[in-house]
Formats: structure tokens, sequence, C-alpha cells
């Protein structure tokens, strides 16, 4: 086994894990076949598993999710791919109205085991139609779990929890991390949905992060630990379920909280968080809250502004500096 | 009821009509149920009775195997019926009981029985016709030679799904029938006003390489024949078909439409070909005594009254209901 992997040859072992062990899990989706993926993400899966198990779809967002709902209402599990997360509007009826509610209004007669992977998060200019953090648009609706890994070994491990969860899963994977590196997964690793990280042990400030901002959450802890500034990042990993407890139990040693999101400041999952902070810790806090998050506009091109809008290792540090102040 | 599962097209005899004649005979007694109740207060919300699209889904339905899935629409009474739910089950949903089919999370928009290949209503116009090629999908997948059946009015045939699902279903060859159940209207609005071809769904069909048929919705025998021999082509392993049967319902869109837009003497026109009219007739040619027809209507009549009062009698949905079945574990808990 290489002693690195990348997060984006990550995607691809976590579903060929799944896809030797259940031979019920199939793939769908634009261009994953024998093409492997926009993004290289499915390489080496049409090889393995041939064109029945990873199928090509047309051009068509709405008949992609719906397609892979009727299917996991019937006894298959479909991993369904959506290019771009922004992608995800042209098929928001499935995932507001039809998925995570099927089973409710049905009266719990209906199972949807499917997973909807997509190309989450910006940072690589392209663009204000395909850069978008949009793991709120998920957050919105009850009934639909979420995982949003940062590193390759979390991949795999969620992907096999996703893949495994009788609930639907929305996959967010992070573009800007496609080309990052990490320690490959050991054999049969499942890391639990609902089960945050705490990728860096620290005293005076907790910092809750996600997929893209766990790297910029750890470079601005490093930068700060000269400083005599003891920062402990968690990776949440998971927005539903969302692991409340870690945070609170941290919070108990850090009595400081600064929250990094992409995703833009207005709705943003951060407020969720900070609500149920203060709602249920507000003891445990020597401070305000902090979010940071990206600026309230569409996703600019160039990297001088895209730089300005989303937070920064800069933007992170100087934060938590003020922060500490109190 | 969903009946005589391996018959072929133009088998059924007289004895299996008239299995098909009562289930239409209670299907159009538990609408009128359903208005009477919503009329009295007893139903929340709203309906949107199929009262004059029986033969639709008990002719189709009774070409279907047992294990075929069906995807219906808010206007889906007579479907979930006609797939094997019973009245009392689907009265007791809009009355909100605890005995009704979702222990009152559907309502009239959501009647599902999925133990009987009945896998939901929806309520979002087109958007289960996607989820009825993935359920064929599925079934192509497993080699069950299962077939799947989306149900859906003609206003569907302008919406994005309809055409995403009748393109996935040609290119993938899925074993999937979409059967539109053309009633000339949206909610108000005559269909012809906003659809450029004479036969919305029909007509399209072909523009995805899917044969497209028009067919009397309102002529049990009809229906059955042309599902049973989708059915047969589907399993087949030669794709879907979509099948345009025309029909007209009785009652406004939905809740209390008076339906003054319709033109005077349309209704009337049709009542003349009202399903169970023409089964009636069809059954005479066959050699079935009147007294047999009224026996079946009597029966029917009777199982919708205990359907009726069994409901009115059933203890309301428990309020706790509202926190179970978000989650596959039965919970709702989305955090620690
Ligand atoms: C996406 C969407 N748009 C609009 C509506 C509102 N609506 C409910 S029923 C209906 C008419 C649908 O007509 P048709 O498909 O012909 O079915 P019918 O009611 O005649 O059975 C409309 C517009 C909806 N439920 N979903």
């Amino acid at each position: 086994m290489a002693d690195v992997i990348t997060y984006r040859d990550a995607v691809a072992e976590g579903i060929a894990r799944e896809m030797r062990r259940d031979p019920s899990v199939v793939c769908l989706g634009e261009d994953i076949g024998a093409a492997g993926g926009v993004f290289k993400t499915t390489v080496g899966l049409y090889d393995e598993f041939g064109p029945d198990r990873i199928r090509d779809t047309p051009i068509s967002e709405q008949a992609i999710v719906g397609a892979a709902m009727g299917a996991a209402m019937t006894g298959i599990r479909p991993v369904a791919e959506i290019m771009f997360s922004d992608f995800l509007a042209c098929c928001w009826d499935y995932l507001a109205n039809e998925i995570p509610k099927v089973r409710y209004m049905t009266g719990g007669q209906v199972t949807v085991p499917l997973v909807i992977r997509t190309a989450n998060g910006g940072g690589l200019g392209f663009g204000a139609q395909h850069s978008q953090a949009v793991e709120n648009w998920a957050l919105t609706v009850p009934g639909l779990k979420i995982a949003a890994p940062s590193n390759p070994a979390d991949v795999v491990g969620l992907m096999a929890a996703a893949i495994r969860s009788d609930d639907p899963v929305v996959f967010f994977e992070h573009k800007g991390l496609f080309a990052s590196k990490g320690t490959p997964a050991p054999p049969e690793h499942v890391v639990e949905l609902g089960q945050a990280g705490i990728v860096r042990e620290g005293s005076d400030v907790t910092v809750v992060a996600l997929a893209s901002t766990v790297p910029t959450a750890l470079a601005a802890a490093e930068r700060l630990a000269p400083e005599d500034i003891s920062a402990e990042v968690i990776d949440l990993r998971c927005l539903i379920p969302l692991d409340v407890r870690t945070v609170l139990t941290s919070l108990q040693h850090t009595s400081r909280l600064v929250i990094v999101e992409e995703n833009p400041y207005q709705g943003g999952w951060g407020a969720t968080l900070a609500s149920l902070v203060a709602d249920e810790g507000f003891d445990l806090l020597d401070a305000p809250i902090k979010r940071i998050a990206s600026a309230c506009v569409p996703l600019p091109f160039a990297d001088a502004l895209e730089e300005r809008v989303i937070p920064t290792t800069d933007s992170v540090t100087d934060q938590i500096r003020r922060l500490m102040a109190y | 009821m969903t009946g005589t599962s391996t018959q072929q097209a133009g088998q059924l005899d007289a004895a299996a009509l008239l299995s098909l004649y009562e289930q239409m005979s209670v299907i159009r007694r538990t609408e009128k149920a359903a208005h009477d109740l919503f009329m009295s207060g007893l139903v929340k919300g709203t309906t949107h009775l199929a009262a004059g699209h029986e033969a639709v889904a008990v002719g189709a339905s009774a070409a279907l195997r047992p294990d075929d899935y069906v995807f219906a629409t808010y206007r889906g009474h007579h479907h979930a019926i006609a797939r094997g739910a019973t009245p009392e089950e689907c009265l007791a949903e809009l009355m909100s009981k605890a005995t009704g089919l979702c222990r009152g999370k559907g309502g009239s928009m959501h009647l599902t029985k999925v133990d009987t290949g009945m896998l939901g209503s929806y309520a979002i116009v087109g958007s289960h016709l996607p989820m009825a090629a993935g359920a064929a999908w599925s079934a192509q997948v497993r080699g069950t030679g299962q077939v799947a059946v989306a149900f859906f009015g003609d206003g569907a045939t302008n919406i994005g799904a309809f055409h995403e699902a009748l393109n996935l279903a040609a290119v993938w060859q899925l074993p999937v029938l979409f059967i539109c159940e053309n009633n000339f209207y949206m909610e108000y609005t005559p269909i012809s006003s906003v659809t450029p071809v004479a036969n919305p769904a029909a007509d399209r069909a072909p523009g995805y390489g899917i044969p497209g048929e028009v067919i009397d919705g309102n002529d049990v025998l009809t229906v059955h024949d042309a599902v049973a021999r989708a059915a047969e082509r589907a399993r087949a392993g030669d794709g879907p078909t979509v099948i345009e049967a025309q029909t007209y319902r009785h009652y406004g869109h939905s809740r209390t439409d008076p339906a003054k837009y319709r033109p005077d003497g349309e209704l009337e026109q049709w009542l003349e070909r009202d399903p169970l009219t023409v089964a009636h007739r069809h059954l005479t040619q066959l050699g079935i005594a009147g007294d047999e027809l009224a026996q079946a209507d009597s029966r029917a009549e009777q199982v919708v009254a205990n359907a009726v009062d069994a409901a009115k009698n059933a203890p309301d949905a428990d309020p706790a209901e509202a926190f179970t079945d978000v989650w596959a574990d039965g919970g709702s808990t989305w955090r620690t």
C-alpha cells in the first residue's frame, strides 16, 4: 500500500471497497464510466465493475437523482454523482421534497438507502456557477444526512458509512481538496456518520471546521502556536448528524469557540452550531462565539477576489488572535 | 385487489370483468364518501378526487403482477385502492386516524402501501416519473422481471422530469410504463391551451424512441389490454411504453372546486361514457345478468359504508408519530 494517497483517489477507493463488498451497490452519473469522472474520482471503477454497475447517464440531474431514489426504494443501493454541487439546484425537488420526506410521509414504509456525491466548494477559480459551497442547502431539509470529509482516509471511511446507511446521505467532496494527499485508509475503515474528529488538540480555543476549512484551521493553529495560543481543531466531518457533544466537551477546557465555514455567512451551518452552543453551553464560554464564513457575494473568478471572499489562513489567524483578547 | 396478474391482452373473462367492475364501484363510492366527509369537515386539507378515472387504475392494476411497482400522484385514491389499499385505510388516513395507511403522516395526497406495490403518491407534479424509471432500473439490475408504472396527469407532460425520465428509460431500455391519465385539464386550465401537440404524452413519446399509444381510458378492458401488452414488452426487455388514457374527472380539481371553467354539456357527454356504464354494457353483452351487477354494487356499497364507520370510530393519530420515521432507525434525532 502506498504511504500517501490523494483525496481524489480515495473517492474511487471508497466506492470500490463498498462495491466489492455489496453487489447491490451501483453508481450512476455523467461521465463516471470509461471517462473516470470529470474530477477523475471514479477512475478504475468502470474497468472493475462494468457498465451494468457503473452507468453513464444523460445530462439529466432530475433523472439521475429521481431514478436513484426509485432504485433505492426497491432494493439496490445507488451512488449518484452530481458533477458540481451547484447543479444540485437542477434536481433540488428530489433533495428538498422527495428523498427526505418519503419515509416520513408514508409512515415509515419506505427506506431510501442512497448516496448523492458531489464536488463542492471554491478555490479553483471556476467562477460563480461552479464554485459554491452549498452544504447549507441540504442542511435546511430534515431527512438528509450530510457528510463532508477533509482528508483521504475520512473520504474512504465516510463513504463506507454513507453507502451502508439506510438513510439518504449527501456526500460533499471538496474540489479544492482533490489533489491533497494523506494517509490511506486501513482495510475495513469505517467512520461513523455524526462522529467529529479532534484533528489537533489545544487548550485555549476550539476551532470547528469542515472539509476545506480543516486545513485552513490547522494552518492557522500552527501559525498561532509560537504566540502561545493553543488551538484545538475539530473536524466536524458531518453536518447531520451533528456532533454537538464533541464541541461542548472541547469547550469545557478551551472556553472559546471559533467556527470556520466556507459557505456564505447568512444561513451557514455555523449559525446552527453557534445557536446550540449558546443554548446549551453558554456557561462554558469566556468569550463571544466567533463565526468566520465567506462573504455574502457570489463567488468571484479571479484569485485576488476569491481570496477576499473565502476564509483564508490569514483571516482565521487574525480572528482567533482577536478572540484571545477576551 | 391486484388481481389477475398473468392475464394476457384480451383474456379477461366475464367473471374477471365483473370483479373489475366491483372494484371500480368500490372506488367510486369511496370517492363520494371522501367528498362527503370533506364537506362535513371530517377531512381536512384537500382532496383530489378521481371519480371518472377508475378504469385506468383498475384496468392497469389487473394487468400487472402483484410485485410490480406503481407510483401515483396526489390524485391517487383510485390507484391506492386498485393496488390493494382498503377503503377503510384510505378514509382513515384522510380523517387523520391512527389506522390510516400512513398513520396520519401522509394524507390524501400521499396514500402509500408499499407491501402491495403502491410505492406512493407524490404531490410535486411529474416528480415520480424518474422514480418509476429508477424502480424499473432496480428490477433490471436485480433481474426480477418486475415492471414499474408511473400514473400521471396531462399537465405533468410539460415538466422537465417527464422528459428526463422518458429519455433515461429509453436509453437504458427500462421496464417502465408511463401511463398518462389525460383528463384534458390541469388544475383549471385546458391542457390544449398550453401544449403544442394534440396528445400531450403519446405524441412526445416517439421523440424519445418510445411507442406512444392513445387509448380510451374509460373502458377498463381497453386499458387492461394496452397495459398487458406494454408490460409484456417491458418484461421481454423491449423497454418503456407511453400510454395516454383519455378520461375525465367528474368533480373539480380539488376540494370544493365547482369546475365552472368547463363548457356546458361537457360533463354530461363524458357521463354517458362513465367507466362504470361502459363496463356495465360489456358485462351485459357477456351475459352477466342485471341482478349480478346489482349485487356487485350493493357489496361495494356495504364495503364503503363499513369503511366510513370504521374510519370514523378509529382512534385519532398519535401525536408522538410526529417524531418517528424520519430515519431508518425509526426516529428523528439529528444531533448528539
Ligand atoms: C411542480 C408543481 N407545480 C405545480 C403544482 C400545483 N398543481 C397541483 S395539481 C396541478 C395540475 C396538474 O394537472 P395534471 O398533471 O393534468 O393532473 P390532474 O390533476 O389532472 O390529475 C398543479 C398545477 C404542483 N403540485 N407541482
